[in-house]
């Protein structure tokens, strides 16, 4: 069947700023009554490629044209003049409105009438089977309710060409499948529409052409009945680039954390991480790879007591073998527990005979730190708070996308940063400031932080600095485990590798070294062992010497495709 | 004396009434507007200004007519307090700067304007006349008495008020109008998104509820106390009485009416009925307060969303911030 192009997009190319280059000359065309996949990794310029058809932003060069004749589009409102509208990720609902009052939200040259519009969701809903219930208000509905009333705010305004951001990234198997059933429908019904997803199952399933983007470019558009998973996963993380991480073997490796069937909810009650369990070791870097919102940050915070879990265990080995116990963490009568599971022994290796001795006697063994540990400790974090799970020696350095989000205070110094972690360590009624700047100055130093002075607000460092002052603090007191996740966001090629040999030191040093990433080259080349997270699950494990990057990406886009099929 | 305070009741609730649904309509749109203690001072001195103006061009005060006093003392109120209310609106909208901290300056700034101007710039000569007229109310009811004198024995303003309370909640619920302006207070960005003029509704909003709530201190000195313009130093205080009248009412006008009146009784009963002591006073006073906080306590103990403080309520908005 002869098919009509009506959205066609001419060499667009978009940068930010100097360096970073989103999208770089993509061309595409768009059927009408067809359904068109974006398909490409986290920050190859999806997003910011359909942003530009939607008004969201403004091509630097190239041409979008509908119908055949150029257009520009410079809002939102310019796009929905063109019959163009977008769903975004995040949506934009006021929570306090009906699924009409949304609708209706902005509109003008039409009578304000709330039955009128209710009528036309209603005829909207039964033509394309919606399955929506207009008397609740926003903040009352599920998810894919929310989504639903997305759509129908585009479809009112008469969209023929509707753009979703990842639609299904968080429905559950039955409404994705109902969703798909209506996509279908307007299909049929002659609307086009495009899906940006990173799912290669869902894009087998739903659509009639691929686009694959990767790093900003457009690799090939192929139609969905011609090509396979397989392909479609080599042209989206493309050939191996070899890095020259120094890797070094893992020595001495001591069980430091076992995970065992977490799982996560979040305020939708929905599973972001479900049922995950793994190990982790001293001496070694764990990989997490996965989509991004996976579940890594949610698996990281509930690690690190930032965020309640809703069922599993977590235990953690606190590295005290041959080390002595002292009051500063344990109770007296804590210690006398542990003497009964004769967790002690003498500096020659003796077992200790507690029952022999006076409270006295036993106090100043402790405080002379006679008394150790025979193995490493057992500890169970569940009920721990935040601070003591940090002081135990587990760390969490934390990259958000706006850098600032977690972990520093961007209006703040360099040495007040640093203070944040130990003001509570003060004896007296002053503050120590001795001791955060000498740290702030070795940090700077060390990881050559380009800064004027300590004294420096970390929000007027570069990004790169920024990331440099929060992973140099982490390390710095000296954790047994240390997560970090997305520490070379954004990053040149030098701050990175930075970053990636002070990984590196930590883990020779002996400590269990988690490490969440983006770039599938850099978690082959730095990690030992390299965890796959999909949609909150396990997907696999698997060593990052023997591992290509084509089973990572299978693995990473894996989902329960019998679910969604059946 | 229960007829009294009844009267007087209502009479103060009609004060806080015009404050409080100027504060409604400003924060439906996001803002916070503190500076609307001020901005009920300068709204009385507009008022009081426009009146001696109309006066003072009259061989004979005492024939002064109502319908012109009313209009004159309603334009000169609305002017000068949406003129203040939009120097808070220029530095909040257009600049951005902190709203609590600007609406602090707006109030410090308008009392001790409205007490500058008052003692040096308007002529007070023709003010007791001027009360009088203004204050009239329909004529059956004057020599009335009982409950045909609680309910019309007030001046054009009592009445005045109702009717915009009525017509804010007609906006708020029933327009497209109140729908964007509501959006905005709710969620600003997404109102941006769907092509809501977001400036323009701040703006207006700001200076339409600031001109209101400017009617609210004219009526207090021209109607209430009949002239007596060295009362003006008070209406500071019905300022905050009405903010707190916000948040007692759940920003619903058409309830502000009902809770305006019982803040009135409440703030008028330690006057009226003299044989209680200092402290009971004092006490009585403070009881509007004290219940504002109960209302707060308990409607977010309810969590229900729609008796929230609009969402974004305080939070500037930055197209390209993120």
């Amino acid at each position: 069947m002869e098919k009509t192009v009506i959205l066609q997009l001419k060499n667009i190319t978009k940068r930010f700023g100097s360096k970073v280059i989103a999208n770089n000359n993509v061309s595409l065309d768009v059927y009408k009554g067809e359904i068109l996949s974006i398909l490409g990794e986290n920050g190859c310029g999806k997003t910011t490629l359909m942003n530009m058809i939607a008004g969201i932003y403004y091509p630097d060069s190239g041409k979008i044209l509908i119908n055949g004749e150029e257009v520009i589009i410079r809002s939102p409102r310019d796009a929905f003049e063109h019959k163009i509208g977008m769903i975004h990720q995040h949506f934009k609902l006021i929570d306090i409105f009906t699924a009409a009052q949304n609708v209706a939200l902005g509109i003008e040259n039409e009578k304000y009438n709330l039955k009128e519009v209710n009528n036309r969701i209603k005829e909207m809903a039964e033509k394309y089977g919606f399955n929506i219930n207009l008397d609740k208000k926003i903040y009352e509905m599920s998810v894919s309710e929310k989504q639903t009333v997305e759509i129908l705010k585009v479809l009112y305004r008469g969209a023929d060409i509707l753009i979703l951001d990842e639609p299904t990234a968080v429905l559950t198997p039955q409404e994705i499948r109902s969703l798909f059933k209506v996509l279908k429908a307007m299909r049929d019904d002659g609307k086009s529409i495009i899906i940006i997803t990173h799912k290669l199952n869902e894009v087998m399933e739903i659509s009639d052409r691929v686009t694959v983007l990767r790093k900003g470019e457009r690799i090939a558009t192929v139609n969905t009945t011609e090509t396979s998973e397989k392909e479609l996963t080599e042209m989206m993380v493309g050939e191996k680039i070899d890095l020259n991480i120094n890797r070094t073997e893992p020595v001495d490796t001591k069980l430091r954390l076992s995970v065992s069937g977490l799982t996560v909810k979040n305020s939708d009650g929905y599973k972001v991480v479900d049922n995950v369990s793994f190990e982790a070791f001293g001496g070694e870097i764990l990989g997490i790879a996965g989509i991004a919102g996976s579940g890594q940050k949610e698996l990281l915070e509930a690690i690190a007591g930032l965020n309640n879990y809703d069922s599993g265990t977590l235990i953690y080995y606190h590295p005290k073998k041959d080390k002595p116990v002292s009051f500063y963490h344990k109770t007296y009568k804590r210690v006398m527990e542990l003497a009964n599971e004769n967790a002690f022994k003498d500096s020659n290796g003796n077992d200790i005979k507690f029952d022999k001795l006076t409270k006295k006697e036993i106090k100043n063994l402790v405080n002379e730190e006679k008394i150790l540990f025979k193995e490493d400790e057992v500890i169970d974090l569940k009920n721990k708070t935040p601070r003591e799970i940090r002081e135990l020696g587990i760390r969490l350095s934390f990259v958000p996308e706006d850098r600032l989000g977690m972990g520093l205070v961007g209006s703040m110094s360099i040495i007040d940063n640093m203070m944040l972690r130990s003001y509570r360590k003060g004896k007296s009624l002053f503050l120590d400031r001795k001791t955060p700047s000498d740290l702030a100055d070795r940090i700077i130093s060390e990881l050559e932080v380009n800064t004027p002075d300590s004294h420096t607000a970390v929000r007027k460092l570069s990004g790169g600095n920024v990331q440099k002052v929060l992973v140099g603090r982490e390390i710095a007191a000296a954790p047994a485990i240390l997560m970090t996740a997305y520490p070379v966001r954004g990053l040149d090629i030098n701050s990175s590798y930075t970053i990636y040999n002070l990984l590196n030191e930590q883990k020779q040093k002996g400590v269990s070294v988690i490490f969440v990433g983006e770039d599938l080259d850099v978690l082959m080349a730095l990690s030992d062992r390299i965890l796959v997270l999909s949609g909150g699950k396990i997907s696999g494990i698997v060593d990052a010497r023997t591992t290509t990057k084509d089973e990572i990406g299978l693995l990473m886009v894996k989902s329960d495709k019998n679910e969604v099929t059946e | 004396m229960i007829i009294t305070f009844l009267m007087s009741a209502i009479a103060i609730g009609t004060v806080l009434l015009f404050g409080c649904i100027g504060e409604t309509i400003t924060e439906k749109a996001g803002h916070l507007n503190l500076g609307i203690p001020g901005i009920m001072c300068t709204g009385t001195v507009g008022g009081c200004l426009f009146v001696s103006l109309y006066m003072n061009g009259l061989e004979n005060p005492e024939s002064a007519s109502w319908l012109l006093l009313i209009l004159s003392s309603l334009f000169g109120a609305f002017l000068f307090a949406s003129l203040t209310a939009a120097i808070y609106a220029v530095i909040t909208i257009t600049f951005r700067c902190n709203q609590n901290i600007t609406g602090l300056a707006i109030t410090i700034f308008g009392n001790g304007l409205t007490q500058f101007l008052m003692h040096s710039y308007v002529d007070k000569s023709n003010f007791s006349t001027a009360g009088k007229i203004i204050a009239k109310s329909l004529p059956f009811a004057e020599n009335a008495g009982g409950v045909v004198k609680v309910l019309f024995g007030h001046g054009f303003y009592v009445y005045f008020a109702i009717l915009i309370a009525l017509i804010a909640t007609f906006i708020f619920n029933r327009t497209k109008v109140g729908l964007n302006l509501r959006a905005i207070g709710e969620n600003t960005a997404t109102a941006d998104a769907m092509g809501v003029n977001i400036t323009l509704y701040k703006y207006v909003a700001i200076l339409v509820g600031g001109g209101i709530a400017g009617f609210g201190g004219v009526f207090y000195i021209m109607d209430y106390v009949k002239g007596s313009w060295e009362n003006a130093a008070t209406i500071e205080a019905f300022g905050w009485l009405a903010i707190a009248l916000v948040i007692f009412t759940l920003w619903k006008p058409n309830i502000s009416i009902i809770g305006s009146y019982l803040f009135g009784a409440l703030y008028i009963a330690a006057f009226v009925f003299g044989n209680i002591s200092f402290s009971g006073r004092e006490i009585l006073k403070m009881l509007p307060y004290v219940i504002t906080i109960i209302v707060l306590i308990v409607t977010s103990m309810m969590n229900k969303k729609e008796n929230q403080p609009p969402q974004n309520l305080g939070l500037n908005y930055f197209r390209e911030e993120r």
